[in-house]
């Protein structure tokens, strides 16, 4: 196995960006399988092997999820990002260019005045645990 | 823009940083019964209900050979409270002063903290069952001479054990309560505050809001507070001398286990 999933010499790199490369690595290949056993699955006729087949897609999502999972504990603007466009109903677009304004820049896209947090409250939440 | 339309206020982004440091700083002293039971959330100004996972029985079916249920659900509850900051004392703020007035937030901030408390802990009629008046318990007397606090604490934390609550438990003082614990040295020098804390395993929490006191287990999944927007800064309107503005917030809360807390009278 080669070790192209690093784009900078690894001896340069820090443990944890070499982690991150690997689970972006290993995001990849489950995402190309998932696209192929899609393919297959489109052309098979066999009920047999389709079955066994939807089997072997439904770990590569399971394995995705997984990845993706960990790379966005460890990446908080891709958490915060993602957090603005998944499991959202509406317009996958609009929502993109929102997280990524409310993330990166700090604000939201209309400029609603500085605050704690993309819902513009003061970010308090849980205190439990506070000693008094 | 979302709801609390503070973009189009006269005030600079300096202005709202240090209104919404200036905010939290009062708030999280008094926001009690944040420290003390199970937090859910932010979901949003647009969360309007919390899911009971209960349903009520229909009365009548679309069509013959089917039957129907409707599900139940517990409306979120808005807290608002309103007030005003000169201009000119923001104007100040940012030039540089230290000193600008903003005793209208800060009371603003005191006063949603304590029905934030109140809701929890006693209830809001009609809206919210609280703590208190959930708890099957009889109640026991607290009194007035701190010194004596032990024994109801105490026989409070047995009740709950009695009953197969576990701990840690942790004590929720009236404001009144709280100062005489805190000034209180038992025989010997030793503090209440630590006696207590012994007796309770766990903490003891300044309330404002709450008439006495009230003991209850934190082990979780007891005490459900779900929030949909947290609380915060908007904007309301302005003119040329004031810019009156509002701290708000959206929220249910719910007892899923009565039995976990005592109320103590004053």
């Amino acid at each position: 196995m080669g070790f192209d999933q690093y784009h900078e010499p690894p001896d340069e790199l820090p443990a944890a960006t070499r982690t991150f490369a690997r689970l972006c690595a290993s995001l990849t290949e489950e995402a190309e399988a998932i696209g192929w056993y899609e393919q297959r699955l489109a052309v098979e006729t066999d009920p047999e092997a389709l079955a066994v087949m939807s089997d072997a897609q439904g770990e590569e999502f399971k394995h995705f999820s997984m990845d993706l999972e960990f790379l966005l504990r460890r990446s908080p603007a891709w958490r915060e990002i993602a957090q603005g466009v998944l499991f959202r109903p509406g317009d996958i677009v609009e929502h993109g260019e929102e997280a990524e304004a409310e993330a990166l820049d700090g604000d939201s896209p209309d400029d609603d005045g500085p605050s704690a947090g993309g819902s513009q409250s003061l970010g308090i939440g849980s205190l439990k645990g506070a000693s008094r | 823009m979302n709801h609390l339309l503070r973009s189009i206020a006269p005030i600079s982004d300096a202005n709202w940083k240090e209104l919404d440091d200036e905010a939290t700083e009062r708030l999280v002293p008094a926001l009690a019964a944040r420290k003390l039971v199970d937090f859910s959330g932010p979901h949003g100004w647009e969360h309007s209900a919390s899911s009971l996972g209960r349903t009520a029985p229909l009365t009548s079916a679309p069509c013959d050979g089917v039957t129907g249920m409707q599900r139940r659900v517990m409306p979120l509850v808005e807290l608002r409270a309103d007030f005003e900051l000169s201009r000119s004392e923001l104007r100040d703020a940012d030039r540089g002063a230290f000193d600008a007035d903003l005793e209208a937030l800060d009371t603003a901030a005191h006063q949603i903290a304590v029905a934030e408390n109140v809701a929890v802990f006693h209830g809001w009629p009609g809206a919210i069952t609280g703590i208190e008046e959930a708890s099957p318990h009889e109640r026991i007397r607290l009194g007035e001479v701190a010194d004596d606090y032990p024994q109801p604490v105490a026989g409070a934390v047995e009740r709950l054990l009695h009953n197969g609550i576990s701990g840690p438990y942790a004590l929720a003082l009236g404001g009144e309560q709280y100062q005489r614990v805190v000034e209180t040295a038992e025989q010997g020098g030793y503090p209440l505050l630590e006696h207590l804390r012994k007796i309770l395993e766990g903490p003891i929490i300044w309330a404002p809001g709450v008439k006495g006191a009230i003991v209850l287990s934190t082990r979780g999944e007891d005490f459900l507070f779900e929030s949909g927007q947290d609380l915060a800064l908007g904007y309301d309107s302005h003119d040329g001398e004031v810019v009156r503005l509002y701290l708000e917030e959206s929220f249910s809360f719910r007892v899923a286990t009565p039995e976990a807390a005592v109320a103590l009278d004053p």
